[in-house]
């Protein structure tokens, strides 16, 4: 009997219609965990890099994480791996909620789809009976009206179902996977679920998890309690109420939002508006949200609430989380909270991702604005801000017009338009829109973080070491007084000396060496996070976490029954870490892909970005290219990926 | 039968703070393992969150008594706008739906407030407070205390009659 993992996946072959039910490799979660660790290992052996996003070759993973079904308060991602049709990379977004502990009570670790159905089906996992059923009443219905009609058609409200709307369908590239309150949007991996002809999946489970040293784990699980309880008691004091908690940014929470919309750019990415908060706007936000929300909910097993169910008069209710509440009223320049609430909801429903889609239609308004795109183009769209947005979105996400080049994402809708439409297209990373985030003064750790992060979203990398300078050496004393997640006592040493301004501050100091620490400490912390299944908002997102590097080993220990210390779960870290690089170097990723927009800081230092860069690599055991070495490889025991790169003539410059 | 003095445990379920996590759903079902904590399986926990998202229902409910036969009425109950059906508040396990039974053998399932324990862990892990935990004296009929084993037997012979338990005992034990 295996602990915490279920020991099979589910094959699917949506060509042949073909079901199995197959025995995993006990070893892989010595050496990969699970989750993305284990979603990496498939898809390099069986995914070539001359598979395209939407050839039936690439496989869509739905993985659990390594702890997923256990009693680990908030262990619940699901992350769906694949080739994004927007970077060519490996994608490997992930959603909270309640699917991926359903499908370990079913029996499954991973369900792995590879071809392509003919017809739009859903697939149906009720334990060991596993179908494809047919879809063609749910075509073109909402991602979250899609979840409601299963559970009806199944008679379960247990029923857990994961759903594209009419993006995915369309293979919109911004499209995304909606469960409940919880979805994986970015990297338009909801594209090629609708590539596939897979509306939905619904699962439900009935057997058990088991775990290696039950009182131990419950007695650490009660101390992760424990601890939650305290620090909701204790916010960490002098950095702004949505980075003082625990859990993702409170945002469904919270109602003042002076730092997003002073601070994040409106439009595509443009304007700061430094007046914005202003009291009026204050009030009648508040009463927005407090109006707008019904209830703040959590996802399986976590006592954060970080999402809301949202509902407002002559629209249908959905449920929200985080920033999104905000994009669509910054990207339209549109002062009304209402706005953003309402075309939330039918974004959702579309199934878009919430951070690139509004950036793509303000990006198409900036190009009618500049006479880039011509008039003829916007036939009928209205005039005010408000129903142009939905007006563009409708386009975009029906493939209408101008809307069909626009659903690829602004770095290839540009490269389409042409005619200087690429200058537009500014606010890119690996071809990946970002947050709207324009700042003065380059920030060593942050310019790594986006320039290295594979998941080209700075919200999976970020984390644990605060994002700015506390003003006074007793705010920095207090702050480290009890930091005890640090990886090594010198990080904090690294922030005591840390200032606002002189020469211990942004961009030298934290130096080239230091930068790299913090960065890899970051970077460890999510990619074992991805692999156990733990929310990044229980653990490598806010500051002072639950888990650390010091309780992982002995949680996954317990629950696993595998022998694990700090090293061996550093070098797992490792391991994971190499694989999906070496994965995206064998599709074409070089050093030049790494690189923040040109206009993220207005101050740079090109050559202090070069030598970050050169330290960094050399740190992880790569190559000038950002290649891993053949040594470093082989230190981890992944002589089958030097030699596949060594084949492929990627690492025989050496 | 003899009165006396009797401790009275008791979960008070406030909806309204109810987030939806089903932490008490997973930790009873750890809980009733055997060993304890050994395995995990919301299906064979004795308080199920009766949700539905969309329309702002969320209800924890615990096993009780298992009952031989459905009610022949379903009312439904409009509370505070929201609509419940009358099993959604319902604590059988009852011949008309899946919940609290156990998943293998169909076995019905009771909340036993986690005896031994200073107070159920459904409590426990409810960080939002929307189960809370208290115990109050009532003068009460004294009544004979049933053992696990008996529940269970008691339950069988709801649903299969005494003969074929007693038969089917008989059988099994010329067998060991």
């Amino acid at each position: 009997m295996g602990y915490a993992e279920a020991g099979f996946n589910l094959e699917i072959d949506l060509t042949r219609g073909n079901i199995e039910r197959v025995a995993c490799d006990p070893n892989l979660a010595k050496l990969y965990l699970g989750g993305l660790g284990t979603n990496a290992k498939i898809l390099y052996e069986r995914v070539p890099p001359e598979v395209e996003p939407f050839s039936p070759e690439n496989l869509l993973i739905f993985g659990t994480g390594l702890l997923t079904g256990t009693p680990l308060p908030a262990c619940n991602r699901t992350v769906i791996s694949t080739i994004s049709p927007q970077t060519n990379l490996m994608a490997y977004s992930m959603m909270g909620g309640f699917w991926a502990p359903e499908l370990k009570y079913a029996g499954y670790d991973k369900v792995i789809f590879r071809g392509k159905s003919s017809e739009l089906i859903y697939v149906w996992i009720n334990g060991d009976k596993v179908e494809l059923r047919d879809a063609s009443h749910l075509k073109g219905k909402g991602a979250v009206e899609t979840q409601e009609l299963i559970k009806k058609e199944l008679k379960d409200q247990n029923v857990q179902v994961a759903a594209i709307g009419l993006a995915g369908e369309n293979r919109v590239f911004t499209a995304s996977i909606e469960q409940g309150r919880s979805s994986a949007s970015r990297l338009g991996i909801g594209a090629v679920m609708g590539d596939k002809g897979i509306k939905a999946i619904a699962v439900r489970g009935r057997k058990d998890v088991n775990v290696a040293r039950p009182m131990e784990l419950l007695q650490l699980c009660n101390e992760v309690l424990q601890y939650v309880k305290e620090r909701e008691d204790k916010p960490v004091p002098n950095v702004m109420p949505i980075l003082a908690g625990l859990g993702s940014p409170q945002e469904m929470l919270h109602t003042d939002e002076k730092w997003h919309t002073e601070n994040f750019s409106w439009g595509n990415s443009r304007e700061r508006r430094k007046d914005f908060w202003t009291k009026e706007i204050e009030e009648k936000w508040k009463d927005v949200q407090e109006n707008a929300r019904t209830r703040l909910i959590s996802c399986y097993n976590c006592p954060m609430k970080c999402g809301a169910i949202i509902s407002l008069p002559g629209m249908s209710t959905y449920m929200m989380k985080c920033f999104s509440k905000l994009t669509y009223n910054m990207a339209a320049f549109v002062d009304d909270l209402e706005f953003g609430f309402r075309i939330a909801q039918r974004a959702t429903e579309y199934g878009v991702d919430g951070f690139s889609t509004p950036q793509i239609m303000a990006f198409a308004f900036e190009l009618r604005e500049a006479g880039i795109l011509g008039e003829e183009h916007f036939a009928g769209c209205p005039d005010d801000n408000e129903g142009k947005f939905y007006w563009i979105l409708d386009r975009i996400v029906l493939r209408e017009g101008i809307g069909d080049i626009l659903a690829d994402g602004t770095y290839w809708a540009a490269k389409k338009i042409g005619n200087g439409a690429e200058a537009y297209a500014h606010n890119n990373i690996k071809k990946h829109e970002q947050l709207p985030l324009k700042l003065g003064m380059l920030n060593p750790i942050y310019f790594l973080m986006y320039s290295t992060g594979e998941k080209c979203n700075i919200t999976q990398i970020e984390g644990q070491f605060p994002q700015a300078p506390f003003a006074t050496m007793e705010e920095r004393e207090e702050f480290v007084s009890d930091w005890v997640h640090v990886p090594d006592e010198k990080f904090k040493q690294y922030l005591l000396d840390w200032e606002m301004r002189g020469e211990r501050s942004n961009p030298y100091y934290p130096t080239v060496d230091m930068s790299v620490d913090i960065v890899d400490w970051q970077e460890m912390m999510h990619y074992l996070d991805d692999a156990v299944g733990m929310c990044a908002g229980m653990s490598s997102f806010p500051l002072k976490p639950p888990y650390h590097i010091h309780n992982y080993p002995t949680i996954i220990s317990a629950a696993t029954g595998m022998e694990m210390d700090e090293e061996g779960l550093k070098k797992i870290y490792r391991r994971i870490r190499n694989l999906v690089r070496a994965f995206n170097i064998r599709r074409g990723l070089t050093r030049a892909d790494e690189k923040p927009p040109e206009d993220h800081w207005r101050k740079r230092f090109p050559e202090l970005e070069e030598e970050l860069l050169n330290a960094y690599y050399k740190f992880k055991g790569w190559n000038s290219q950002g290649i891993p070495t053949k040594e470093t490889l082989l230190e981890l025991g992944m002589s089958y990926v030097s030699e596949d790169l060594e084949k492929r003539g990627i690492l025989s410059y050496e | 039968m003899s009165k006396a003095m009797k401790k009275v445990k008791v979960i008070k379920i406030d909806v309204g703070k109810c987030n939806g996590c089903r932490a008490c759903e997973l930790i009873c079902s750890a809980f009733h393992a055997n060993p304890k904590y050994s395995s995990n399986n919301p299906e064979r926990s004795r308080v199920r969150v009766i949700r539905d998202p969309l329309k702002d229902i969320y209800l924890p409910v615990y096993a009780g008594e298992y009952t031989p036969a459905e009610c022949a009425g379903r009312n439904r109950y409009v509370l505070d706008g929201r609509e419940y059906s009358e099993c959604d508040t319902c604590r059988a396990s009852c011949p008309s739906r899946d919940l609290f039974k156990e998943p293998d053998s169909g076995l019905p399932l009771k909340c036993d407030m986690c005896d031994g324990e200073d107070e159920p862990m459904c409590v426990k892990w409810c960080l939002s407070k929307a189960l809370t935990y208290e115990e109050r004296e009532e003068e009460r009929e004294e009544e004979p205390k049933l053992g696990e084993m008996e529940i269970g037997l008691e339950a069988l012979v709801n649903r299969h009659g005494l003969q074929k338990v007693m038969d089917t005992i008989a059988r099994l034990s010329k067998k060991g």
